[in-house]
């Protein structure tokens, strides 16, 4: 090959790159019938240390040490936004998840949104009002009353899903009567249906420019990684001291906790 | 063809018409299906009827369901067994409810009657959709101690249950919500409506005797606040007085956090009376006179005492000896013995 030839080659390799780079950059229009898949991967961990159910050891703000068994929680109502301002919702039939620590199948949230750069991610934790009232057979999936006492997030006695669960032992735990010494977080409330009670639906909305915003396209699945410290759950805006508040279901003191969790999620980076 | 070839031919075509109609016809009064019928002098019921109608397939099988111990953990308990339609479809005689391995409850169990005209369900009103109240009594511990997921496997591993659904929902998979709507349709036709009350108000003949009329001129000035006619409830929550039971029981309290409803319970009906004792939440009287007693003289202060049971400074309502036995004997009227005895209901 003479030296004419190798440059326009290379110029013309160049441009090819330079001409792929752009079209990279370019960010298709927005159209709600195009869709993209978009996962959101929530990661459990407890401060600087992942989560290990049973095995792992990890202390709270009020100096006791615990475990966790069971850690499990509704995200629902998944909502995207451009830098522009542009907003998709994705469709709620589509809009409810389990996580489940420890469970692979439970340990994302996969939607459909229309190919884009997204740069906000909003989700509620727990199941809006509207949908935790709705006739049984809007019920299916992970919303399926069907669960059982031990695994399940749903009230029979006091109609409504439990939106948080989350159960270890601690030495600072009294004894219950299985001879163990657990704790028992079961928190839910969306409010009441025909009388007004506690509400701890949260909405939480971050912010993905600065860890790197999520672009839809239909050949390939943009993750976005949530970091999810159940650390902030016990030491949050309140600390919760497991020897005071031992089993924490339905009752005002679980607003506190509700709070706490609201906090415990943070953008770690997206994959594209 | 000839014409009389034609003509025998379409005899025979008519002949088996008509007896194929006939066998139709027939076989539709053998089984005749009424749905759910509002007797005509109760008001619009409160169920959701446009997303579960009633039919005839769905009413046996979810009358099927609730005579089925398999609902429970070791499959030996069923909701007839603490919801007996002899007592009314309570649990007879007994204070406090046993369910598995005889584990005792914190309350009376209440009757499976007129609730499609409830709002709320439980003592507390903690479930707001009939169709969503079996997963109670099912999964609680001192119940039935079972979970959802292992009753939907039982019943599609029967032998019959798949084929029952399949005709009454037109899917052989057993689902929550088909299991939950079987059961409510047979629970939405449990309506008692046909006591000697109700022939009285429908003019169909029946009179009240002169103590009845007393009684029932005392019962509407003196009670029909709260069991309001004709379903002898409002489907509100009160403290009606008797004190903070044994087990401390918040009632709805404990669904609302709301402290005025602390020690609040569900106005029950007075439908029935006669079939259903021991009565109150609790299940703490075991006749009605103890009732009335309780009512005239024994009422308790408690914080959220309902403000109709401190009238003019006097706790209670006051009742002579006279006027508590004519309110006994209209009380007497709202029995309906065709409802506890009706086969339509019963264990087939």
């Amino acid at each position: 090959m003479n030296s004419a030839y190798k440059i326009i080659s290379l110029a013309a390799a160049a441009l090819f790159a330079l001409a792929s780079c752009k079209k990279e950059k370019n960010e298709p229009v927005f159209d709600d019938k195009n869709l993209a898949p978009l996962s959101i991967e929530f990661d459990n961990i407890v401060g600087g240390q992942n989560l290990y159910l049973n095995s792992g050891s990890y202390t709270n703000a009020a100096g006791e040490t615990f475990s966790v068994s069971l850690l499990q929680y509704f995200i629902s109502n998944i909502k995207v936004q451009k830098a522009d301002g542009t907003e998709y919702v994705v469709p709620q039939d589509s809009s409810y998840f389990l996580i489940k620590e420890g469970d692979e199948d439970f340990s994302e949230a996969l939607v459909n949104v229309p190919e884009g750069d997204y740069t906000r991610l909003t989700f509620t934790v727990g199941v809006d009002s509207l949908r935790s009232t709705m006739d049984v057979s809007k019920r299916t999936g992970v919303l399926d009353p069907s669960g059982g006492m031990a695994d399940g997030m749903y009230w029979g006695w006091n109609s409504g899903y439990i939106f948080f669960k989350m159960e270890g032992l601690s030495d600072a735990a009294p004894v219950d009567g299985s001879g163990q010494h657990k704790f028992r977080y079961h928190i839910g409330g969306f409010g009441g249906y025909n009388a007004p009670t506690i509400n701890n639906i949260k909405t939480v909305t971050l912010d993905l420019t600065e860890r790197g915003i999520a672009k839809a396209r239909k050949d390939r699945k943009a993750n976005i990684h949530l970091m999810v410290d159940i650390g902030k759950v016990l030491s949050g805006s309140t600390t919760v001291s497991i020897a005071a508040h031992p089993e924490v279901m339905f009752s005002d003191y679980s607003v506190n906790i509700a709070n706490n969790y609201a906090g415990m999620f943070r953008h770690d980076h997206t994959e594209n | 063809m000839d014409r009389k070839k034609t003509g025998i031919v379409l005899t025979l075509l008519l002949v088996m018409t008509l007896a194929a109609c006939r066998k139709e016809v027939m076989e539709q009064l053998a089984v005749a299906f009424p749905g759910f019928v509002k007797p005509a002098n109760f008001p619009e019921p409160a169920y959701h009827f446009s997303t579960n109608t009633p039919t005839r397939e769905g009413f046996e099988l979810g009358r099927r369901l609730f005579y089925e111990p398999r609902l429970s953990r070791n499959n030996t308990i069923s909701c007839g067994s603490c919801h007996i339609q002899s007592a009314g479809f309570t649990h007879h005689g007994h204070d406090i409810s046993h369910g598995i391995d005889d584990r005792l409850g914190k309350r009376n169990s209440p009757p499976i009657m007129n609730l499609a005209w409830n709002t709320t369900f439980m003592w507390d009103g903690g479930i707001f959709d009939l169709d969503l109240q079996p997963i109670a009594p099912i999964t609680a511990h001192e119940e039935m101690d079972e979970n959802m997921n292992n009753v939907l496997a039982k019943l599609q591993a029967h032998p019959d249950y798949p084929g029952l659904f399949e005709k009454a929902f037109g899917s052989r998979e057993i689902t929550s919500a088909n299991f939950l709507k079987a059961l409510s349709q047979f629970m939405l036709l449990c309506v008692s409506s046909n006591s000697k009350y109700d022939s009285v108000m429908r003019q169909e003949g029946a009179v009240f005797t002169e103590e009845e009329a007393a009684g029932y001129a005392l019962f509407k000035q003196k009670c029909a606040a709260c069991h309001t006619e004709p379903l002898f409830t409002n489907h509100s929550f009160r403290d009606n007085g008797i004190g903070i039971g044994f087990n401390k029981d918040s009632g709805r309290y404990a669904v609302t956090l709301n402290e005025a409803d602390l020690y609040t319970f569900k106005v029950p009906s007075l439908r029935n009376l006669k079939f259903t004792a021991p009565y109150m939440h609790d299940g703490r009287f075991y006749t009605l006179e103890a009732v009335l007693d309780q009512y005239s003289g024994q009422v308790k202060h408690t914080p959220n005492l309902d403000p109709l049971l401190q009238q003019n400074g006097i706790p209670g309502i006051p009742l002579t000896a006279a006027e508590k036995s004519a309110l006994l004997a209209f009380l007497n009227t709202l029995n309906d013995k065709q409802f506890v005895t009706d086969p339509l209901l019963s264990e087939q």
